[in-house]
């Protein structure tokens, strides 16, 4: 039989995979994969402001990727150091800071390791409500924006000269990852959230010819790599969310497989 | 000019600057409805700038950019789909508008290109993206279009076909057309307006008066000068690439 706690965990993961399925396909057709490896990174620093002013972590966490957003952008237009440059020096240095504060901490006991890595068998109800009723929102503001926002990922100027406002989409958009991260930081850490951003949509991009089939493949991928990784972590009692991760890996590798097959078939 | 049609585009002593570097200034033209304005001028004079300042890309410009309205279709100079992008012709036609599949159809065939309608964009020749390019750009039915370098790469007998349907289109559709082009034939022979420019407007006005400038002579050479001429003796034959005179 499985335990509350497990049933709990296969919610919470398929929650992420619904929503990190569409979001890590724009994730890399924009190339933002470092972007939003440094937004989780940052996730640290908003968990430990969080515990310091008894706020909550997800909201905290929110806000801390919002601001780091920002500030990249300011960088950007201060500085002509390569964007990869800034993204590592943001990425890291809140990082550094979030672990300072923590070393400040000494009257609460902390789980650093749940937090980089995750503790998806810790998942409460309320967790759960975060997840499923944040990831519904993300998922119709997505729905509402996929038009323009596929536009501008196209091309900016072409969606700016026929009207498309790309400076507000690509906003949004924005909004929306700091939102994902903080989600789902609980679930699966900060350091493999990226991963799950970017596994499942670079394997359906082997096997797809147009965007929405790759959104619809990567979500298949995600929830594959959620059942697969959970499953075999309770059967093998390995950590959960680096037993997801390695799972979407492996569905990686047998995607290029399967790219393979096609364009010999082709020939 | 006896043209009373509606202006679409007015563009007003603009110009912009980048890192104090003056890019191009001073620029002043309008778009009427059913007209063919045409930017001429050496490599990084501002041409594409140009047309970018008038299409509201940039944000921040000198002098006054006024648009009359919305449905603008746009055919940028260099655009670039990677491959982490699976997008087929058919997905690119409905990037900025809903299109029934006729439309789609019915665009991509005037371009010669239906048969490419479910290809990856990613897999086209440099002439076929740019045939896919302005089928998109006039599917949306626009008011006004923009076009920049449209046939770069196309071959030569598809290269005049695409300058006679940009002709109709402006003729039928009464769109009014922002043309940058580096072929000095098409641009005096199918043109109202030419704004000649090197950094500002060196000279413009009906491509007969422009020919006859003194400074369209120092940026393009005496021998352009003679393009009008052999337009003018076009009615009745075409010239072929290597020159030779064909009957008609």
């Amino acid at each position: 039989m499985l335990d509350d706690f497990f049933i709990r965990a296969l919610l919470a993961g398929i929650g992420i995979a619904l929503i990190t399925g569409p979001i890590g396909c724009f994730v890399i057709w924009r190339r933002l994969s470092f972007f939003a490896g440094t937004l989780a990174h940052s996730a640290l620093l908003g968990v430990t402001i969080a515990l310091v002013f008894e706020l909550n972590i997800a909201l905290s966490v929110f806000l801390i990727s919002a601001v780091i957003a920002i500030f990249l952008l300011q960088l950007q237009t201060k500085t002509n150091l390569p964007n990869d440059a800034l993204l590592g020096l943001l990425a890291h240095s809140s990082l550094a800071i979030g672990l300072v504060i923590i070393g400040f901490l000494t009257t609460i006991r902390f789980d650093v390791m749940g937090l980089l890595f995750g503790d998806i068998l810790a998942v409460s109800q309320s967790d759960l409500l975060l997840i499923w009723g944040g990831g519904v929102f993300i998922l119709i503001i997505l729905k509402i924006i996929w038009k323009p926002l596929f536009a501008s990922t196209i091309n900016y100027d072409l969606a700016k000269a026929e009207g498309m406002n790309p400076d507000r989409y690509n906003a949004i958009f924005t909004i929306l990852m700091a939102a994902i991260i903080a989600i789902s930081i609980k679930i699966v850490g900060l350091l493999l959230i990226t991963g799950m951003l970017i596994i499942p949509a670079a394997l359906a991009r082997n096997i797809s010819n147009n965007p929405i089939q790759m959104a619809f493949l990567s979500t298949i991928g995600g929830l594959l790599s959620i059942l697969i990784g959970l499953f075999s972590s309770l059967e093998f009692n390995t950590a959960s969310g680096p037993s997801i991760i390695t799972a979407a890996l492996l569905l990686f590798l047998i995607s290029l497989i399967k790219t393979k097959k096609f364009s010999e078939l082709k020939k | 000019m006896e043209n009373k049609n509606k202006v679409l585009l007015k563009v007003e002593n603009a110009g912009i600057s980048l890192n104090d570097k003056s890019l191009v200034k001073g620029v002043s033209f309008e778009v009427k409805q059913g007209e063919i304005v045409t930017l001429i001028g050496p490599n990084g004079s501002g041409k594409s700038t140009t047309a970018k300042i008038a299409l509201g890309i940039y944000k921040k410009i000198d002098g006054k950019v006024k648009t009359y309205t919305n449905k603008i279709g746009y055919v940028p100079q260099k655009i670039s789909i990677d491959w982490t992008l699976p997008v087929r012709v058919s997905d690119f036609m409905t990037l900025t508008e809903e299109l029934t599949q006729d439309q789609i159809n019915i665009a991509l065939n005037l371009t010669g290109v239906e048969h490419l309608k479910n290809k990856s964009l990613s897999n086209l020749s440099g002439g076929e993206f740019q045939r896919v390019l302005i089928a998109r750009a006039i599917s949306k039915q626009p008011e006004l279009l923009v076009l920049d370098e449209p046939v770069q790469g196309v071959d030569f007998k598809g290269e005049i076909a695409l300058y006679e349907l940009i002709k109709k289109i402006s003729d039928k559709m009464k769109c009014g057309i922002l043309l940058i082009s580096h072929d000095l034939h098409v641009v005096m022979s199918a043109t109202d307006y030419v704004l000649c420019l090197n950094g500002h407007v060196c000279c413009s006005g009906t491509p007969h008066n422009v020919v006859k400038d003194s400074k369209y002579r120092e940026l393009f050479g005496d021998r352009a000068s003679n393009i009008l001429s052999l337009y003018e003796h076009k009615h009745d034959h075409t010239h072929s690439q290597d020159g030779t005179i064909d009957q008609k």
